[in-house]
């Protein structure tokens, strides 16, 4: 199979070499814009500015802490698709792509009809015990895992179905019970998918926006995470909103290069 | 084209630029009928304004188009500075309405905007939701940590008239979100999820069923002054006059009816 794939590289059809150098434009041009008018002579200033740290390490934290969700629930889910008989099982595989396409600003407002004051179950926690769960950084989490499970859910989803499932069955049989068999044969199978999808779920938490600044708002030190920081310093400082999009560009291309090698087989 | 599979890839390209192809030549249909139907002002303009505009400047359009038929007026809105931004990168924009004389001073400095006029006034309220469940009376209250308030971004027009009052009155207001418009700012107090924000009276006005307003005596002092100009490149200026004209004459009524102050 290589050996073919090797050869058709040699002599790629023009009518697919031409699209595809566009492509690379069209991603590459863009940012190298960004590079371009970025104002150097301020970056250091602008990156050292009051509260860009704290918005950046907030990013790290809550990007990291939605991914630790996501593996959590995340994987139980897809082991109930790829695994289970369960009646609904293809309208669930449905629900878990839709906030894949829905535009994260309407994640935000549906994270408050379930979880604001007023929302169906926040009413009861704000009545009873006086939670409230917008604004804070617990809705930050909430609204980037509500747009980054699905990464993960598909990512393992797709692994465990394109596992037959025999080495999970010979286990079986040799006597492990259930659980026994999940953690320590379909666990290790799905390993390289489970950390791709851990870092295309961390990638996009940290990376989200629209359902960010609609359900946990925007507070320097609490809820104001990079993305969100980026767009409040487009209203009056487009330079500093180019400075804050690199760092934020390059802090993500450094962890993702970091973590490929070592721990993602699958994204490489 | 020997290449059966090649072309098959190129279908949906092929698709693609005819569906947009069809769509320009609509729009392209649209603008000259429209222009050929009306003998007074035709013509069609971009203005971007303020979101704290954006009721008025609907019923303005409504009412201008009623008039001069021929004349399209697209509107779009958002805070003040980053429209300005955006006609600084090259935004189509033919009218410039800001919320504040900063964002349209860095456009009339740049060159890109001539003369401006201040067309209307606004002053920030205090917004609470229908009924108040907060309790909240006076400008002091907004400082209690265990109220849920928003405010405006400090970059925000809004946010900088914020800063300026609370300086005036000495106290800190205790705020759970910097909102990056006054918009937001509302929405999230109308929807009940803050016992409190502070919005334009105007803003106040455009949801009477579900938001109050308090007054608080620093507001006046504060007041923002609205300036609209036209962008020197726009390529019907014409139109744009008739629009800028009309929001300083006819269109006063409308921008009156909503809360805004006179010039």
């Amino acid at each position: 199979m290589r050996d073919a794939a090797g050869t058709t590289g040699r002599r790629v059809p023009l009518l697919l070499v031409v699209p595809a150098a566009a492509a690379v434009l069209f991603l590459l041009v863009p940012l190298a814009g960004l590079l371009i008018k970025a104002p150097w002579p301020r970056f250091v200033d602008k990156i050292a500015s009051p509260g860009v740290g704290q918005a950046l390490g907030l990013s790290l934290v809550t990007a990291t802490e939605t991914t630790l969700v996501c593996l959590l629930i995340g994987i139980p889910l897809a082991w109930v698709l790829a695994r289970t008989r369960l009646p609904g099982r293809r309208l669930l595989r449905v629900l878990v792509t839709v906030p894949l396409i829905l535009p994260p600003v309407v994640g935000g407002v549906a994270l408050y009809s379930a979880l604001g004051r007023q929302g169906v179950l926040g009413r009861w926690l704000y009545d009873w015990w006086g939670v409230s769960i917008p604004f804070t950084h617990l809705a930050v989490v909430l609204a980037q895992t509500f747009v980054a499970l699905p990464f993960l859910i598909l990512s393992v989803d797709g692994a465990l179905r394109s596992s037959r499932g025999e080495l999970e069955e010979a286990s079986a049989t040799l006597g492990a019970d259930r659980w026994t068999t999940f953690r320590r044969v379909t666990l290790p199978q799905i390993g390289p998918a489970v950390g791709a999808g851990a870092v295309l779920a961390w990638a996009r938490a940290l990376g989200e926006f629209g359902a960010t600044i609609t359900f946990a708002g925007s507070l320097p030190g609490r809820t104001e995470t990079m993305p969100v920081r980026v767009y409040t310093e487009l209203i009056d400082d487009y330079d500093g909103t180019i400075v804050l999009s690199l760092l934020l560009l390059a802090v993500a291309v450094i962890v993702l290069i970091a973590l490929r090698g070592r721990w993602v087989q699958g994204l490489s | 084209m020997s290449r059966p599979r090649g072309v098959a890839r190129l279908v949906p390209v092929v698709l693609a630029l005819a569906l947009t192809g069809c769509a320009s030549s609509a729009a392209d249909d649209t603008t000259s009928s429209g222009g050929a139907s009306s003998s007074s002002a035709s013509g069609e303009i971009n203005v971007f304004a303020a979101a704290s505009l954006k009721e008025s400047f609907e019923t303005i359009k409504t009412d201008l188009q009623k008039r001069d038929p021929g004349l399209t007026i697209n509107l779009q809105y958002g805070a003040s500075g980053q429209l300005a931004t955006q006609i600084q990168q090259g935004a189509p924009a033919d009218v410039f309405a800001s919320a504040d004389e900063t964002s349209m001073k860095t456009l009339t400095d740049a060159g890109i905007v001539g003369a401006s006029t201040v067309f209307a006034t606004n002053r920030l309220q205090i917004v609470v939701p229908k009924g108040n469940p907060g309790k909240v009376t006076k400008l002091a209250d907004l400082a209690d940590p265990k109220l849920t308030v928003v405010t405006c971004a400090e970059a925000a027009a809004c946010g900088k008239t914020q800063k300026k009052i609370e300086a005036k009155a000495g106290i800190t207001i205790s705020s759970d979100s910097q909102e990056p418009d006054v918009k937001s700012v509302l929405q999230k107090v109308a929807m009940g999820e803050a016992d409190a924000g502070l919005v334009y009276v105007t803003d106040v006005k455009s949801q009477p069923d579900k938001v109050e307003g308090i007054d608080f005596p620093e507001a006046a002092e504060f007041g923002n002054q609205y300036p609209i100009g036209i962008v020197k490149q726009a390529p019907d200026p014409a139109a744009a006059k008739v629009f800028v004209d009309y929001v300083t004459g006819e269109g006063q009524q409308a921008l009156q009816t909503r809360g805004f102050g006179k010039p």
